[in-house]
């Protein structure tokens, strides 16, 4: 699974970084990107979690 | 005058500062999405109150249509002055940057977003600890407290003002000028003495920050250059001020409400008790559940929106509370589940108005809530004594007694 942060959508609500830390990072501005390349299969549901509660739906699957 | 009479018809003559509405608004929006989601009023101004979570967040969204200019849920005398949302000495940019649109939006926002990062918030944990502990230690031998005014309103108040580098020892006489300009707005004259209490102090510090810089919030900004200009003296005091009356009256609401809600919920503060580790999601339900704070928007130009005839110049009452329980978007949203799991709530706007104190309000209420449970976790409502909520632009109780064993 790979996933990614649209930049644009992104607002800092940063409901992503409190679920899932080893997933991803966000700066002093609020900004969240994701830290790994392939988001590791024990992860999965951690990531999908994450994609649930972003409330700008700014979290993207870019392959399953 | 504003007219206060009771509201027969919400959908055409609603009144947020009605008193059936500020007791229990949730049955009243549960109806009118169901027969007019997005109803009217001509009380105080020509304003719309969203109620459905797409209606919400699409407006926030829409930025070109709906400014940010005016956000006061009560409107001052701003049709003639456009000073008047916050009447006082040289606030010509208003209190950037929740009151303006980009570009002055945009820069001021980030000048403030990295004081409430997740690394600064974290190292704000252990003196809002110490601040829950020692309010504790004031009652928790007594078997009652108001758990609004002796605890959720001592902690944010303290918090902010550490932060901006003003004195703790005035919390009182903040919170004093943040509820007269926030909840008293009706009665022009105690929002005017409130709005200029807290400018004048404002004034005073920022002048001696001038000349004695610190390391806290008000001397970063008198002193930060943008573009390589410093930042006028009007947009930091409204800035200061801004800090301040978003970081009181909010979290201290959401503090209280969900107190109120485990004092009414036996078997909800049992199981958090128990189970610690629910408190992230708890945290974020309870926000949900309870979302203190509506924001207003200002019609840029005539526009039909939803079948509704937007003229320009009309509020529009951005009611997150409401979208936060609409069935469309969560599954039984008047049902309070600490372990929610989806759970895309807008408590702290959407769009580029998200709430930038947003980490640490989490925060807060998250420690405020441990400290409380872990000190006193046993407690109900007291009975037969009278609890108050404030509402309009923001809602949560302002008495409220309780007692334990």
């Amino acid at each position: 699974m790979k996933i990614r942060v649209d930049p644009d959508k992104c607002q800092g609500h940063a409901r992503c970084y409190d679920l899932a830390r080893e997933l991803f990072d966000v700066d002093d501005y609020g900004q969240s990107s994701v830290i790994v390349d392939q988001v590791p299969a024990e992860l999965e549901d951690n990531a999908r979690l994450a994609i649930a509660n972003c409330p700008e739906y700014a979290i993207e699957i870019i392959s399953e | 005058m504003v007219d206060t009479a009771p509201v027969t018809d919400w959908s055409t003559d609603f009144d947020v500062m009605d008193p059936e509405y500020l007791t229990d608004p949730f049955s009243i929006w549960d109806e009118l999405r169901q027969t007019c989601p997005i109803p009217h009023t001509d009380r105080r101004k020509s304003s719309w109150m969203p109620l459905r979570y797409e209606d919400v967040t699409a407006i926030a969204h829409d930025i070109e249509h709906f400014s940010s200019l005016k956000v006061a849920v009560i409107p001052g005398d701003e049709d003639e002055d456009p000073n008047a949302d916050f009447d006082g000495p040289n606030l010509e940019y208003g209190l950037p940057p929740i009151s303006a649109d980009p570009p002055l939006h945009t820069w001021t926002r980030r000048l403030l977003l990295p004081w409430f990062s997740h690394k600064r918030v974290d190292s704000y944990v252990p003196l809002t600890r110490e601040l829950c502990r020692s309010l504790l230690d004031g009652f928790a031998d007594k078997g009652h407290a108001d758990a609004a005014a002796d605890y959720a309103q001592q902690i944010p108040v303290r918090v902010i003002a550490r932060i901006l580098g003003v004195s703790t020892d005035l919390a009182d006489t903040f919170t004093g000028w943040v509820r007269d300009v926030l909840e008293f707005a009706d009665d022009a004259e105690r929002r005017q003495r409130g709005a200029e209490g807290l400018l004048y102090y404002f004034i005073e510090q920022l002048s001696y920050r001038k000349e004695n810089p610190g390391d806290d919030l008000l001397s970063e900004l008198l002193h930060t250059e943008v573009e390589g200009q410093p930042v006028d003296d009007g947009i930091v005091l409204g800035m200061a001020a801004l800090v301040l009356i978003a970081g009181v009256d909010t979290t201290w609401s959401a503090i209280g409400s969900s107190l109120w809600h485990l004092a009414t919920q036996a078997e909800d503060r049992k199981r958090l008790v128990d189970e610690p580790a629910l408190m992230p999601t708890a945290v974020e339900e309870l926000l949900r559940a309870y979302s203190p704070v509506t924001m207003a928007r200002e019609v840029t130009e005539d526009i039909d929106y939803a079948g509704c005839p937007l003229k320009k110049g009309d509020k529009v009452l951005m009611n997150f509370p409401a979208a936060n329980r609409d069935p469309e978007a969560f599954e039984h949203p008047e049902v309070v589940l600490l372990d929610r799991a989806h759970n895309r709530h807008v408590a702290f706007g959407s769009g580029i108005h998200r709430c930038a104190g947003s980490n640490l309000a989490r925060m807060e209420l998250s420690v405020a809530l441990e400290e409380w449970l872990a000190r006193v976790p046993e407690f109900s409502l007291a009975d037969g004594e009278e609890i108050t909520w404030a509402g309009g632009q923001v809602r949560g109780p302002r008495l409220l007694p309780v007692i334990f064993p």
